[in-house]
């Protein structure tokens, strides 16, 4: 595959991604002075980013070993203490990499 | 981009107060001072470019892909949906609901841009990532004038953004065999590193265990990726229905 090829159905998706979230994004600044968004509502937005990214997580996780499970803790313990995605990264999978060759 | 949870500023009154010019020198300002915040996410765009590249995206439709979308979390969720066919609704649908934060964070833009022309402020928009928003919210509510920083600064995440997705791009194509460096696990891991960034203590708890929960059912019983977007609502409903502060 050349890397600089276009797959109309690939960029036929992208637009449909791209106009999806430009519907967000103009959709608040026009949509307040129509209507009227409450707290409730508010609180439930606020919490479905974490939400999906942790049930993206919960089938890969149980699904995965030991090997996995103990990179993922590496993860979370590295980016609780240092914040820094790549360095977080990094050690996950070399830790990944590590315990495969061991278990 | 797309990390950080919008601790969104609720503007229920509507001030006509607040005034708002837009200049090229509030776009320099905000692009100026949103480089070291680009520097960052940069290094989710190369993460992303690799990603793309192994997902069976060219070098190309990577960089359209964070030229046109602009939304991180959104973009490495796609990377994780794609595979041949592509499920075009799911992609398209879970990038929306991930996305509805957004109409949070514009709406408290409101204040100050109602006052410009819908050009600028519905053009401004689409360059709103969660750090240059809180970037832009600081700087307006401290009582800056300065109208155009949004655009300023979303325009650093965004060459940055793209950028970095080239860069990542490049190597992702000359990389082979994933598994072999662990690269099967690097979504895995941006997901774990972005569930930190967006945990907020107790509070979380209850929403994220019912998403796991019925993530993990639904992934058993339900066909194709159905589960995220079940889980992800599920967690979000429990959420509407316990608030009561």
């Amino acid at each position: 595959m050349s890397s600089v090829q276009f797959d109309p159905l690939v960029v036929a998706v992208i637009i449909g991604m791209s106009a999806a979230t430009y519907v967000t994004k103009a959709g608040g600044l026009w949509l307040l002075g129509h209507i009227n968004v409450s707290d409730r509502t508010e609180a439930g937005l606020e919490v479905l980013p974490g939400a999906i990214i942790i049930s993206i997580l919960g089938p890969e996780l149980t699904s995965a070993g030991p090997a996995e499970w103990s990179a993922a803790a590496v993860v979370l313990l590295v980016m609780w203490r240092t914040e820094n995605v790549l360095v977080a990264l990094v050690c996950g999978v070399a830790a990944v990499l590590l315990f495969r060759t061991i278990s | 981009m797309s990390t950080g949870s919008a601790d969104s500023a609720h503007q229920s009154e509507e001030p006509e107060g607040p005034t708002v010019e837009f200049s090229l020198s509030g776009v320099r300002d905000g692009y100026i001072e949103c480089v070291p915040i680009a520097l960052g996410v940069a290094g989710y765009g190369i993460v992303f470019g690799v990603l793309s590249r192994q997902a069976g995206l060219s070098v190309a439709e990577a960089a359209f892909m964070s030229a046109t979308v602009l939304a991180g979390a959104a973009q490495l969720i796609a990377i994780k949906l794609w595979e041949t066919p592509i499920p075009i609704l799911t992609v398209i649908g879970t990038t929306f609901i991930v996305n509805l934060r957004y109409v949070l964070m514009g709406a408290a833009l409101r204040p100050w841009f109602s006052q410009l022309s819908p050009l600028k402020a519905y053009g401004s928009v689409f360059f709103t990532a969660d750090e240059n928003w809180a970037l832009t919210m600081g700087k307006l509510k401290s009582g800056s004038h300065q109208g155009a920083y949004l655009l300023g600064s979303g325009l650093a995440i965004w060459s940055f953004w793209i950028v970095a997705t080239v860069l990542g791009a490049i190597a992702g194509g000359v990389i082979g065999e994933p598994a072999q460096y662990g690269l099967d696990f690097v979504l895995t891991a941006v997901f774990l590193a972005i569930a930190v960034g967006l945990w907020e203590g107790k509070s979380s708890f209850l929403p994220w265990i019912t998403a796991f929960s019925i993530a993990v059912l639904g992934a058993h019983f339900l066909p194709g990726r159905w589960y995220i977007l079940f889980g992800g609502v599920a967690g979000s409903l429990v959420e509407v229905i316990r608030f009561d502060e």
